[in-house]
């Protein structure tokens, strides 16, 4: 049969398949003409950062770059006793060629993140240098300092020769590549990633918890009222999307601060007593009550879109049947909203995972999450490659959670409007 | 069968959403045990209304509504006990076929072996056996149709209601559909109550027929008589097709009445006209019209034929007769009515029992 349709032709003679094709391109030229500038600029802003994200989380040039001669002189050196002379003048003809860049500052803050203590001996280097003589320099080098004459830090410097790396992968997960080249975990009392990864886990996951608990009742109210009241409201839930950000977080300063409206209201009804006032602010009480209110559209969008096209008669008909008021909201109109309710906790989830301005604000010490910790390294360390490390971490777990997602629920029960 | 004569009763059931203006108005109403009553009425004449607070889902605002001599109106909707078909089916999307019928079996706890038993029985009811396991979606409209009877039955309620469960069908499958319901009726006994504007749906299945406007039950008899002997004007013109002489009572004796019109005078059947000098309408069926009338009928009067609409087993005629210019007769196709032509004078007559002089519009 398909023999058959293959054969069919147009009155002119033109195999059917062909003219079609032939038809059909205008309007795929068409098609991808309109969507061509959303795709440059997708390309432009998302596709080639997070590529360069990548690349810079991985990239260890600029020490290789630094010592290459070094490098080619240890490519023969075992790494169990202290390098050859070879070693030492050809890390000295390297060294000497920074001084002169002015480069070596950077040097030692790349040497540092490896192994703590690069600082000093490198300042240090460079004032002697100036004095050394030709010829003998590991005696020389050696003479400057005592840790220039321990093998750790040479092997510390011998473990930034690959050009990329995956240390700071590790950094993230507070483990690093110890001496013996195993992975182990940092010390008990220097973890302070995994700490936070869990925190921004378990406030992402509570503040889900907090928006669904919320935005079902008023998506539902939204989506039964009549007109009038149901328009009335749709304005108070969107009304925080007219408002800035920034503004919505100051304003829970002020309500939850320890002299603040709220504090005050529980001193006025004896709740609390005045020189007790609880702290509800810089801590991840903050972070919970801000977060909840600023996301919560988020979620009452996607599940009043799926409640609108609940027919009103199924609930009857579940009642009409014999059903108890809960037993028809729970086994017809709760299923029935599942959609909404995978789409909303879905996006709410995600970007709270992901939040940075309001922890950073109210959030406190306790209450700051893995993007704040992102922030503070790009901003602070300037070590941007461990920040686009702790970056592409965070957006391969959210991918993680989505795939989970499309696993437990799937993607095409998602309705988000 | 019909052993209680006011399984459902409304007693003086009134009903408003505002405050402001009644819905139903002063309703009284009788349903016996196993009958199939329809209300009848256009939209917002407060039949589907009546309904809801039967099925428990509006509350009347004034009166008793009582089921097998309990007032209901403080029981919740779920505790009735009554089967409902929903205007667009409220078959449970997310449940096949089978969890739609198991659903009402399963609140009432009844053990899965006799639950299994009965949706069997439910759905060779309604020749479904085989769709068990499908989706509402993977049905058609009359299959989604039956399975939501199927549903409205399965728990053996002793009162149904159904709101306009024919309306999205298309007219072939709607009186197929009309017929299967009315045989389910038939075959189990239960007791139906109807709600449609389709007056022919009405006809074909009711037992008896309340026809509803302006919130008030106009009528309420069996379809023939309905038909035949519409007590007002309302009921004869929204029933079947009808045509209307207005006029003045000139005389009323013997069971007859003349009729005075602009221009001639007619011989009627006094309704709901009392004494001489009432206005009135008189309403006559177009099939109890005859051409070329014999002697015997006491109204005998000349018209012209404006307009004739072949229909092929009848012919539409509408003549100017009396100064009504919309006089409608119907005429069986026969060789013998072969004067039916554009512009002909043509003789029209009827019985004065058929014409009733019923109240003015």
């Amino acid at each position: 049969m398909s023999s058959e349709t293959k054969q069919i032709l147009t009155t002119d003679g033109i195999p059917l398949e062909v003219s079609l094709k032939k038809a059909e391109k205008k309007n795929k030229i068409k098609a991808f003409l309109l969507v061509a500038p959303l795709l440059f600029f997708l390309i432009i802003t998302y596709v080639f950062p997070i590529g360069d994200m990548l690349f810079r989380s991985v990239d260890d040039k600029m020490v290789t770059q630094m010592l290459p001669k070094t490098f080619k002189a240890m490519e023969s050196w075992d790494g169990q006793e202290l390098p050859e002379e070879e070693v030492f003048a050809a890390f000295h003809e390297d060294f000497i060629k920074l001084v002169e860049d002015k480069r070596e500052g950077k040097l030692s803050t790349q040497l540092n993140y490896t192994k703590n203590g690069f600082k000093s001996i490198i300042k240090k280097l460079r004032r002697a240098s100036k004095k050394f003589e030709e010829g003998n320099y590991k005696e020389q080098i050696m003479s400057v300092h005592k840790r220039w004459a321990d093998v750790e830090y040479w092997r510390a410097i011998q473990r930034r020769a690959p050009e990329f790396t995956g240390q700071k992968y590790l950094k993230g997960m507070d483990m690093y590549v110890n001496e013996e080249g195993k992975i182990v975990s940092v010390e008990e009392d220097r973890r302070i990633h995994r700490v936070l990864w869990l925190r921004t886990l378990e406030i992402a996951f509570f503040v889900t918890v907090f928006c669904f608990l919320m935005a079902y009742p008023i998506a539902h109210l939204l989506a039964t009222l009549p007109m009038k009241y149901s328009n009335l409201l749709m304005i108070c839930v969107l009304l925080p999307f007219w408002t800035s950000l920034l503004v919505r977080t100051a304003s829970w300063m002020i309500l939850l601060q320890q002299q603040g409206i709220v504090n005050d209201f529980f001193v006025g009804i004896g709740l609390v007593a005045d020189d007790n006032r609880p702290e509800m602010m810089y801590n991840k009480t903050g972070s919970y009550v801000a977060m909840t209110q600023i996301l919560l559209p988020f979620m009452v969008l996607p599940l009043y879109s799926v409640m609108k096209t609940i027919s009103p008669s199924l609930m009857r008909a579940g009642k009409s049947l014999g059903g108890t008021p809960f037993v028809a909201f729970w086994k017809v109109y709760f299923p029935l909203t599942i959609p909404g309710i995978g789409a909303g906790c879905l996006l709410v989830f995600i970007l709270a995972i992901g939040y940075y301005i309001t922890p950073a604000l109210v959030g406190g010490a306790s209450g700051t999450l893995i993007s704040n910790q992102i922030a503070f390294h790009m901003k602070s360390t300037l070590d941007w490659s461990f920040a686009s490390a702790m970056g592409l971490m965070l957006l391969s777990g959210v991918l993680v959670i989505y795939w989970l997602y499309n696993k437990i629920v799937g993607i095409d029960n998602i309705k988000l409007g | 069968m019909a052993s209680k004569k006011d399984f459902v009763k409304f007693d003086k059931v009134d009903k408003s959403y505002d405050g402001k203006v009644l819905v139903v108005k002063d309703l009284q109403l009788d349903i016996a045990e196993g009958e199939f009553v329809t209300m009848l009425g256009p939209s917002g004449s407060g039949k589907t209304t009546c309904l809801m607070m039967l099925a428990g889902f509006e509350t009347p605002t004034h009166g008793e509504i009582y089921l097998d001599g309990k007032a209901i109106s403080s029981i919740p909707p779920h505790k009735r006990g009554i089967g409902m078909v929903f205007q667009n089916y409220a078959l449970f999307p997310h449940m096949t076929v089978y969890e739609n019928l198991a659903f009402p079996l399963r609140v009432r706890k009844i053990p899965k072996d006799e639950a299994d038993k009965k949706i069997d029985k439910a759905l060779s009811m309604v020749s479904l056996q085989g769709f068990a396991s499908r989706m509402p979606g993977q049905l058609s409209g009359g299959q989604q149709q039956r399975v939501a009877v199927a549903r409205s039955l399965v728990f053996d309620p002793q009162l149904v209601l159904m709101d306009e469960p024919l309306g999205a069908l298309d007219k072939n499958l709607r009186e197929s559909m009309q017929y299967e319901i009315k045989h389910i009726h038939e075959s189990i006994g239960v007791t139906v109550v109807y709600v449609t504007h389709d007056q022919s749906e009405a006809l074909t299945m009711s037992n008896r027929i309340a026809v509803f406007n302006d919130g008030k039950v106009q009528q309420l008899s069996s379809p023939d008589e309905l038909y035949e002997k519409p007590v007002n004007s309302f009921v004869a013109e929204f029933i079947g097709e009808n045509n209307t002489f207005a006029g003045e009572v000139s005389d009323i004796s013997g069971g007859k009445c003349k009729v005075k019109l602009s221009n001639a005078e007619i011989l009627a059947n006094p309704i709901s006209v009392k004494v001489k000098g009432e206005r009135t309408t008189v309403s006559l069926r177009p099939e109890r019209a005859l051409i070329n009338p014999t002697s015997k009928m006491d109204n005998i009067h000349g018209g012209k034929i404006e307009e004739v609409i072949y229909h092929g087993d009848h012919t539409r005629v509408r003549i100017n007769l009396l100064g009504n210019s919309d006089f409608i007769l119907k005429v069986p196709n026969s060789s013998s009515n072969l004067d039916i032509k554009l512009g002909n004078e043509i003789k029209i007559g009827w019985n004065s029992e058929d014409a009733r002089a019923l109240d003015p519009k």
